[in-house]
């Protein structure tokens, strides 16, 4: 059983309160939800709408057609109505969008005259619509009466309880004049409530339980859900989130509080991370842990800012000047950007580098089910000297030299023992030099000596399937879950496989696992990446000298769907 | 008690003559006479000449990008408050390249102070024209004479309503004076701005130790560096007199003081772990 809803309208229409209610309450039902969005950059009109699939097995992208089209307006009935699957219906409310419709697809659901009957404000037409969904799949009202209760608990009593009785009218209303649409009623499943998340949530969350205490962005889309998350925990959690002038101030907050003894983060998207670059070269000389998450955007320049793309591959991989070390990870689902953002932490604070964790706004937005995230073996280990351990020491020298290139990183303040760095090269002290042979030892001590085993940390990517594969599709970062479900789509009739990489820099060693051997036996290996000039098949080729068979390139800055996505690989089979 | 002596420390890379020797030695004897250590203040700089002085004396230091020392400095500060953190630039690092973040720092209001060796001249790029040389002065790369105002930090500071903005002279007879200014400014609870004028032996043949001599004088006693507007109406003269002083302070509320995660203790010295952070999972259930 799996059914899709679209909820579309103008932006301020309240069509996210919708989406994300309906999404939370079918999670709560246990149901395996998948939701994305599509909106334009602005506040009001347009035209913008939330998917949401649910599902009784686990679902991991979206699909091209839907079985529920509400519409809020007029263009979303001329816009999504040809992806209208067989059976499906379209609930509108004629008087509202001024047009009664006649085909059997559509279902007339009054909305704004049921709120006014109950003597409700207007607003609440969107509880109308979120009941009458709820009645057409035969649910109850019962999990929508404890969101909003707890959503709501500071508007009282009263707007509570209306809430929840035109939410029944509209279940109601459905009920008594559409009762023959039994083909849409579901069986809540035996399973317990699951967790809903996106991916932006799933990096704020990371952050928090990895110990970030001073988070420093300026606001850029589609990543400032990331810095709400901060600042919404920063009382509890004691954690400072400081809006910076800019990028380039945002990057220099962070390294100025790392360097103060405090883990450190910042966010941004592609253009900002383009304004950060100087300042990723300086962590990269004066070996200070941050954490960036870069959340892309198409582009370039300022591109399709509401939109999704994976342009900015090697943005990442080469932003900064200069030669110093750097982890790239690339999660491909909210539970992987929850434990990737732990790694980043911990990675960066271990070898004293900059980590960049690479999402998207496909990721940052789409909300995924999960039965709950592994807190039990965080990667929380404190590489700071400060107080006693610290002032324990005889003497002290930021850059000293040692067998693995890390030296000793001390607070400052916290004992007599003084911390320098700097952007210059330098010493063992942290002062200016100019000399050849300090130059080599330096770049030697923070590179060479490093590298090994930064490249030791970095996973292997994720194989699926068949060990003897004449297929492999592909991927890294946000496409992991249109790729599972093509996957297994096509595994039925082929020999296939999938391969999926969520830590691309250092590229992965293929003497932990050997994915360019399972590649080189396929007939056919498809890479599939959300951009226009295959930047990972680049990189593939640049560090193991493999060239895909073909590859599927999408820049239109939306996220690949599983239907098209599997014809155009049956393209090419 | 700290000496001068126990300030000792690495042989700079000045030009001889340079106005850069008098601060450093200034800015010693003002920490001594505060019986600061070494060990209880950073010092965070960019790039110039003014930004190699942190190593020369024994400190706690970040020596950043060009312009980028203040965003440094207000990380470093929200980290771990209990730190003294002084910032030191000159006047192309400050007010040219990073521009932007001094009007967010004064705006901010983070216990941080700042001091701007001002020489009206590029120096380390060999006498380029600087945020604070006069319009129409002739460089190599302004052959046709500098085009641009000269920006007046002071004024600008008072507009932006800074918690403390003060003037000096790093000649000869203005040390006494720029000593007890940086002690002011250092003890300050805000954001301070300390504009010292300095000459530069190499590149600026036109404002040179003679020429602030005659010019400058004190702020008169008597003068009230409460008084917002007088503060910028004497902000604005500069020509044949140029008054060095503390021009205004007020004693707003810190950015530090504002936030509710460091009014019991600083960032730093909290738990580096949240113990209860794992149930932030069962919020999104």
């Amino acid at each position: 059983m799996e059914y899709t809803i679209r909820v579309g309208g103008e932006a301020g229409q309240g069509l996210q309160s919708i989406g994300s209610v309906l999404a939370k309450i079918l999670s709560r039902y246990g149901f395996h939800v998948f939701t994305h969005q599509d909106y334009m950059s602005r506040i009001r009109g347009g035209h913008n709408f939330y998917q949401i699939r649910f599902a009784d097995s686990p679902v991991t992208a979206s699909r091209d057609q839907v079985d529920v089209l509400l519409a809020l307006d007029m263009d979303t009935i001329e816009f999504h109505r040809q992806d209208l699957h067989a059976g499906g219906r379209i609930v509108y409310d004629a008087v509202s969008l001024g047009t009664k419709f006649s085909g059997q697809e559509f279902l007339d659901i009054p909305l704004a005259r049921i709120t006014e009957e109950k003597g409700a404000d207007q607003i609440m037409v969107n509880s109308v619509a979120v009941g009458a969904i709820l009645g057409l799949f035969g649910l109850d009202i019962e999990q929508f009466a404890v969101i909003i209760k707890s959503t709501m608990s500071d508007k009282g009593e009263g707007v509570i309880a209306t809430n929840i009785t035109v939410a029944q009218a509209g279940m109601d209303f459905v009920e008594q004049n559409y009762p023959d649409l039994d083909s849409f009623k579901v069986v809540k499943p035996k399973t317990k409530g699951q967790m809903l998340i996106n991916g932006n949530q799933a990096i704020g969350l990371g952050a928090l339980v990895s110990g970030c205490k001073f988070f420093a962005a300026y606001p850029m889309s589609p990543s400032t859900s990331i810095m709400q998350y901060m600042a919404d925990k920063a009382q509890q959690y004691g954690i400072i989130v400081e809006q910076a002038e800019d990028e380039i101030a945002a990057i220099n907050m962070a390294l100025g509080a790392s360097f103060g003894g405090v883990r450190a983060m910042t966010a941004t998207s592609g253009g900002g991370f383009a304004l950060m670059t100087e300042g990723v070269s300086l962590a990269g000389i004066t070996e200070t842990p941050v954490v960036i998450a870069e959340v892309q955007r198409p582009g370039p320049a300022t591109g399709l800012p509401t939109r999704t793309e994976q342009g900015d591959l090697f943005c990442v991989l080469h932003g900064g000047h200069g030669e110093f070390p750097r982890v790239v990870l690339t999660p491909g689902t909210p539970e992987q950007a929850f434990q990737l953002t732990n790694k980043a932490f911990h990675l960066a604070e271990k070898y004293q580098i900059p980590v960049i964790i690479q999402s998207d706004q496909y990721l940052a937005d789409t909300e995924w089910t999960f039965p709950g995230f592994d807190t039990k073996h965080l990667l929380n280990e404190d590489f700071r000297l400060r107080d006693q351990i610290l002032k324990g020491m005889s003497s002290y020298k930021r850059y000293a030299q040692s067998d693995d290139g890390i030296s000793p990183l001390a607070v400052p303040g916290t004992s007599r023992h003084l911390v320098a760095v700097d952007s210059d090269e330098h010493d063992e002290y942290g002062h200016i030099i100019e000399d050849a042979p300090t130059r080599i030892a330096m770049v030697e001590k923070r590179l060479h000596k490093k590298m090994p085993f930064i490249r030791q940390e970095i996973a292997s990517p994720t194989y699926i399937g068949h060990q003897q594969a004449m297929v492999v599709l592909v991927a890294y970062g946000s496409t992991f879950g249109v790729l599972q479900e093509v996957y297994a789509l096509l595994a039925k009739k082929h020999r296939i496989g999938m391969l999926h990489f969520t830590e691309v820099w250092p590229f992965p060693l293929v003497e932990k696992f050997d994915y360019v051997a399972l590649l080189k036996q396929a007939a056919h290996t498809i890479c599939v990446e959300n951009n226009a000039t295959g930047q990972f098949a680049k990189l593939m080729r640049m560090e193991t000298g493999f060239e895909f068979s073909a590859r599927i390139n999408k820049y239109d800055g939306r996220p690949f769907l599983v239907d098209t996505l599997l014809g155009e690989i049956n393209d090419h089979l | 008690m700290i000496t001068f002596d126990d300030y000792k420390g690495q042989k700079p890379a000045w030009c001889p003559g340079c106005g850069n020797f008098a601060i450093l030695n200034t800015l010693k004897r003002a920490l001594v006479e505060l019986d600061m250590e070494p060990h209880q203040f950073a010092i965070v700089s960019g790039i110039g000449q003014a930004a190699k002085l942190p190593h020369y004396l024994p400190c706690n230091l970040f020596n950043g990008l060009h312009g980028r020392s203040l965003p440094v400095a207000t990380g470093l500060k929200l980290a771990n408050h209990d730190l003294t953190v002084l910032a030191v630039a000159g006047d192309g690092d400050c007010y040219g390249e990073g521009g932007n973040h001094l009007l967010h720092a004064i705006r901010r209001n983070v216990n941080i102070t700042l001091f701007v060796h001002n020489n009206q001249v590029y120096a380390l790029t060999k006498g380029q024209a600087s945020p604070t040389t006069r319009a129409g002065k002739v460089t190599k790369t302004q052959p046709f004479g500098n085009p641009s105002e000269p920006l007046n930090p002071l004024a600008l500071a008072i507009a932006l309503d800074c918690s403390f903005v003060a003037r000096a002279f790093a000649g000869a007879t203005g040390l006494p004076f720029l000593q007890e200014i940086m002690k002011e400014a250092i003890q300050h609870n805000g954001f301070a701005l300390v504009d010292i004028l300095q000459n530069c032996v190499s590149f600026n043949k036109e404002n040179t130790f003679h020429w602030y001599k005659d010019r400058v004088y004190r702020l008169e006693e008597g003068y009230d560096p409460a008084d917002r507007v007088e503060a910028f109406r004497r902000s604005l003269e500069w020509g044949q007199k140029i008054p060095t002083g503390i021009f205004y302070r007020n004693e707003r509320e810190t950015c530090e003081q504002q936030l509710p995660p460091i009014r019991e203790m600083p960032l730093a010295r909290q738990p580096v772990f949240p113990s209860e952070a794992g149930q932030e999972v069962n919020h999104f259930f």
